[in-house]
């Protein structure tokens, strides 16, 4: 047995056999209680957000203990970066978080990048945060309409994914994918905007204010939306700060930490935008924050719109070592390598050819260290703690998702409370399996 | 504050300082890791009063062979902070911080999940993200991966691990 096996049953709630299924045993006595039920909450319940299970102790309705259960979605993340080029590692980490797939390529990229001591161009920089915008917007949008569908106000489940879907339709037409983009790369992105896409995001800007003017009609005054959510899975600043809760969840305890204006990245400083805040700390304060942060992003997809259109120049860093040289671009049938570039490595230029195929077979030498690289991702601080032996390679990548750590948070908002309250704490909290278990 | 100026202000109390690409590492002992974490947080020049997160390097061959690694968020002041225990791989523990961070206490099941490294203290060390009866800590470098080689036309392609590529 490995070197875990003398440390199982440290805890009161594993039995002999290191398995929590059996239930929690009584602290005072050490059996297990004859008057309470334990019940098994997933981890293929609907309003798990995925494949969480909640291991219940119940008195009647009322949770006695909560303890969540994860890992059913742990598909090895950080260990496959190891054994990939640091230009892969993309692919993968955008997969932890699928909900909101260019924080994570943004977070690790501009830790490659600092590793690599290298600046991006502006244009791919406003790009990053356009993209990154919108993201937190259809990320909203999911939270939104999953936690409608769990309260049972389906419409407002319709309208949050018809109102996602203009936005994947951009991302469509920008990177090609609806997500895993893999579309922020080591020094840019992989391709400028398509002609049609200014329009594309203007025409959202046009709709989306009213849409959510609606979802506000609909909702803040709703009796049962209120009664479902206020009051409900409080958590205080100082307890999240304790917890390490980050995001809107803590924004909405009356904390206006964001890393967007506490530690500025991608020029997040230049922009004009406000950090809303609440102070009740409950379901129905996160609920709000998340409305107003929506709006707050669309004032910086604006913003970046405006700019996008005076910046010209390239979207990727010119450096031949470290730039990913081989365009793609849009044709008739989607998203392709680019018949220009195609043409130049394979009838023009011998030594293109080799640069390239070193490129794609090995990659970036990234010099030695370590960094961590934090974004404000949707759903809170999202860090990225790279370190490489100066190989081609990442040495270690870990992926401190947001998700994961937030989720932690769930006993306590949950603990004396009612069985009905789990659903609307757990969407309060709107944790992403993919990113709590990586 | 610059990283600098954090720097100078960590190693008047622990000497071990390094800055690098602006980010400031503290390196401390394992007996004095609970005991530089809290005053961290609690000296008013440094507030680090946000525990991000909670992992480890694995460095087969080297001493320390294991690297605990603590990322420190000031809230209010709006800096960052690395502090950095090192271990070796017979005697992979650290103390938990789970009494001064209540965040810890994931993070640190992680990482034994992970790495195997024991935090003595914690109120529940059990494994987190793979199951109960997973046998070994897969993110040690020295963990087979359990690939197979495959066949080609007589040729053999080795799995992942042993391809030696880059």
């Amino acid at each position: 047995m490995s070197a875990g096996a003398g440390h199982r049953g440290q805890g009161a709630a594993f039995d002999a056999a290191g398995d929590i299924a059996g239930g929690f045993r009584d602290p005072a006595t050490g059996d297990y209680r004859q008057e309470t039920m334990i019940i098994n909450m997933g981890p293929q319940h609907p309003s798990t957000h995925g494949v969480l299970r909640l291991l219940l102790e119940l008195d009647g309705e009322t949770v006695i203990r909560c303890t969540p259960i994860i890992g059913y979605l742990h598909t090895g993340i950080e260990k496959n970066t190891e054994y990939r080029t640091w230009i892969q590692g993309i692919t993968y980490v955008t997969r932890a978080d699928y909900v909101a797939p260019f924080f994570n390529e943004l977070a690790y990229c501009l830790g490659v990048e600092r590793l690599l001591g290298i600046d991006v161009p502006e244009r791919a920089r406003l790009i990053r945060v356009l993209v990154c915008e919108l993201n937190r917007i259809t990320s909203h949008l999911v939270g939104l309409a999953t936690t409608g569908l769990e309260m049972g106000a389906v419409s407002v489940m319709l309208y949050g994914l018809r109102e996602r879907e203009i936005i994947m339709e951009i991302f469509e037409s920008l990177t090609g994918l609806r997500m895993n983009h893999a579309y922020i790369r080591i020094g840019g992105v992989v391709m400028d905007l398509p002609d049609d896409g200014p329009r594309k995001i203007r025409d959202l800007l046009d709709v989306l204010p009213a849409r959510i003017d609606e979802y506000e009609t609909l909702l803040n005054d709703n009796p049962i939306w209120r009664e479902r959510n206020e009051g409900v899975a409080v958590l205080s600043a100082e307890r999240c700060l304790e917890l390490g809760v980050t995001g809107p969840v803590l924004r909405a305890a009356g904390l206006a930490a964001d890393l967007r204006k506490d530690m500025p990245y991608c020029g997040y400083e230049t922009f004009d935008f406000d950090v809303p805040t609440r102070t009740e700390g409950d379901a129905y304060a996160r609920y709000r924050v998340r409305i107003d942060e929506m709006r707050e992003s669309l004032k910086i997809v604006e913003q970046a719109l405006d700019r996008l259109m005076r910046t010209s120049g390239p979207v990727m860093i010119e450096d031949p070592k470290v730039g990913w040289q081989a365009r793609l671009s849009v044709g008739p049938d989607g998203i392709g390598n680019d018949p220009e570039y195609l043409a130049h490595i394979m009838e023009e230029s011998m030594e293109a050819l080799i640069h390239h195929f070193k490129m794609v077979t090995q990659g970036v030498a990234v010099p030695a260290g370590e960094v961590y690289s934090t974004v404000e991702a949707p759903r809170g601080e999202l860090g990225m703690y790279l370190v490489s032996d100066g190989g081609h390679r990442p040495y270690r990548v870990k992926i401190r998702d947001p998700s994961f750590v937030n989720l932690q948070a769930l006993p306590d908002v949950i603990e004396g409370y009612l069985v009905a309250d789990i659903i609307a704490a757990v969407s309060s909290l709107d944790p992403v399996m993919g990113g709590v278990d990586r | 504050m610059t990283p600098q100026q954090m720097a100078a202000a960590v190693a008047r109390r622990y000497p071990d300082v390094l800055v690098a690409r602006d980010e400031v590492t503290v390196v401390v002992d394992r007996e004095a890791l609970a005991e530089a974490l809290a005053w961290l947080r609690d000296e008013p020049a440094l507030a680090m009063d946000f525990l991000s997160c909670i992992t480890a390097t694995h460095w087969p061959g080297r001493d320390p062979a294991l690297w605990i690694d603590y990322e420190l968020r000031s809230i209010p002041l709006q800096h960052r902070m690395r502090v950095k225990v090192g271990c070796g791989e017979g005697d992979a523990a650290v103390p938990s911080v789970t009494s001064l961070f209540a965040t810890a206490n994931w993070l640190e099941r992680e990482t034994y999940d992970f790495y195997g490294v024991v935090f003595e203290g914690h109120p529940n060390l059990t494994r987190i993200l793979l199951p109960v009866d997973w046998d070994g800590h897969p993110l040690r470098k020295d963990e087979p991966l359990g690939g197979v080689p495959t066949w080609y036309h007589g040729t053999r392609v080795p799995p992942i691990d042993e391809r030696g590529m880059a």
